[in-house]
């Protein structure tokens, strides 16, 4: 799919009415297309080519890529200079934003300065707990949560303020996003959380990893009944494993990831488990595709994140359609000069 | 103290009952407070609310209680200060992620928010950022004086 008015790359697009921001992501999701976003684990490293290196793996398959702030409480290149540097050759980046490192001003400030630089979507996050990290000395600041921070993040772009009221000239315009994880207790009030995080601005989730399509299923049968399906996007999270090992370690010592023993058996069945784990995230993506309500996929594979090619290829959900990606439309631009 | 916290959130309805006729005696008596002086009252009464709602609730004193919204599940006992919801880290167990021999406060909460009158939807209201310029003092004063629209020093 290509854009009438597709831009020269780190310029934004043209807004469109009813829209939020001027982003690809957007766009691609309000059209109705089903989306496929994943995540990019920043590098421990000053050297910008190594972000576009994790960025081209991406290429062709993804519509947007999540810069993750500090995952784990682990400390990395910042979100926002990832974005930065995702947005000056053209990518759509989810720039993620954990309460964990920075309180209210610092944030606020993060906001105004990635939408300057072309940032068009950004997903409000709790955060990991410091202990979960490599400095489990430092401040956990903790100033917002993700509530509040959708809040902040809605005023300034809304209401073209600061939570002290105070006016900006130019408000953000971006497209806010949030997460929910239905596989954690308390599996009853996750639903009504989400209806909180619509409230407080959130106009598209990105899910815990999804193992489990009956439970996910039973969520967006609760997120009906409460009248939020067109009210948000929204996209699961899925992931592959590389053996029943890694899944069993993950299960025992991720908090929030919820692994039924069946997927365990299936790895554990197979010859070739890493393979395997790749065709169970096939499996689920397409299953997934399925359940109502459900836009997109979030697919993060840590650390193996050349299989998402091959795992979004195989899976069929782009239907022949071809994401974005810089350089894609050379052979087009080229065709159109001839003519 | 943490076995009396599970017990205030086994009893959230009859505490939040007991708050709430505490309320309306306390803003009854506003007249009697404005002239004594909010500002005289602020120490003792924030010295009082600290010691009470400390043995119940684990109080940290946020100056902004919410505790009816909350199951008196009191939420800054969360380790990430979650004032609109559980994380998504939450243990198979129920416990909580940073520290896990805690059962989550926000799984009690809205098993205490169960058992109040009105605590299901007020545990879907969205709470705005904490001011934290209110620590340390009295929750309480602030509510009368809220509720009166007092503005007296």
């Amino acid at each position: 799919m290509m854009f009438e008015d597709e831009p020269v790359p780190g310029y934004p697009l043209p807004i469109l009415p009813g829209h939020s921001s001027p982003g690809r992501f957007e766009r691609v999701l309000r059209a109705g297309h089903f989306a496929v976003t994943s995540e990019l684990a920043p590098p421990d490293s000053a050297d910008p080519q190594e972000v576009f290196q994790r960025a081209r793996v991406f290429d062709g398959y993804v519509d947007a890529i999540n810069a993750t702030d500090g995952s784990g409480a682990n400390c990395h290149m910042s979100s926002l200079a990832v974005c930065a540097l995702l947005t000056r050759v053209g990518y759509a980046p989810v720039m993620q934003i954990s309460c964990r490192d920075k309180n209210r001003i610092a944030i606020q400030g993060d906001i105004l300065g990635a939408a300057a630089m072309g940032v068009c979507n950004i997903l409000c996050l709790t955060g990991d707990g410091v202990q979960a990290g490599d400095h489990p000395q430092a401040l956990p600041v903790f100033d917002l949560d993700s509530m509040s921070l959708l809040e902040t993040a809605r005023t300034l772009r809304d209401e073209h303020r600061f939570l002290s009221g105070r006016k900006i000239s130019f408000a953000p315009r971006v497209l806010l996003g949030a997460a929910e994880n239905p596989f954690a207790l308390p599996v009853e009030y996750r639903a009504l959380r989400l209806a909180k995080k619509v409230a407080a601005g959130a106009q598209f989730i990105q899910t815990q990893y999804c193992y489990d399509v009956p439970m996910l299923r039973a969520f967006m049968q609760q997120v009906e009944e409460l009248g939020l399906l067109e009210k948000i996007f929204v996209l699961v999270g899925v992931g592959p494993f590389k053996s029943a090992k890694a899944a069993e370690w993950i299960r025992a010592h991720v908090p929030g990831v919820h692994i039924p023993e069946s997927v365990i058996q299936r790895l554990k069945g197979a010859s070739d488990q890493a393979r395997e784990g790749r065709r169970l995230c096939i499996d689920l993506v397409q299953e997934i595709r399925a359940v109502r309500g459900v836009h997109g996929v979030h697919l993060m594979a840590y650390r193996q994140e050349e299989s998402v090619a091959e795992i979004i290829d195989r899976s069929g959900v782009l239907g022949g359609r071809v994401p974005w990606y810089p350089g894609r439309d050379v052979q087009a631009n080229n065709d159109r000069k001839q003519s | 103290m943490y076995a009396v916290r599970l017990w205030s959130v086994r009893h959230a309805r009859g505490l939040n009952a007991l708050y709430q006729a505490f309320e309306s005696t306390l803003v009854a008596l506003h007249p009697l407070w404005r002239a004594i002086g909010y500002r005289r009252l602020e120490r003792p009464v924030a010295f009082i609310e600290r010691n009470v709602k400390g043995l119940l609730f684990d109080c940290k004193m946020c100056g902004q209680c919410i505790l009816s919204s909350t199951g008196m599940s009191c939420p800054m006992n969360c380790p990430k200060n979650l004032r609109n919801g559980p994380c998504g880290g939450v243990r198979a167990n129920g416990n909580c992620e940073v520290k896990p021999e805690m059962k989550c406060v926000w799984r009690e909460a809205v098993a205490g928010s169960e058992r109040i009158n009105g605590g299901d939807a007020a545990i879907r209201e969205v709470q705005a950022a904490v001011d934290r310029r209110l620590a340390g003092h009295s929750s309480w004063l602030r509510v009368v004086r809220e509720r009166t629209g007092d503005e007296s020093p």
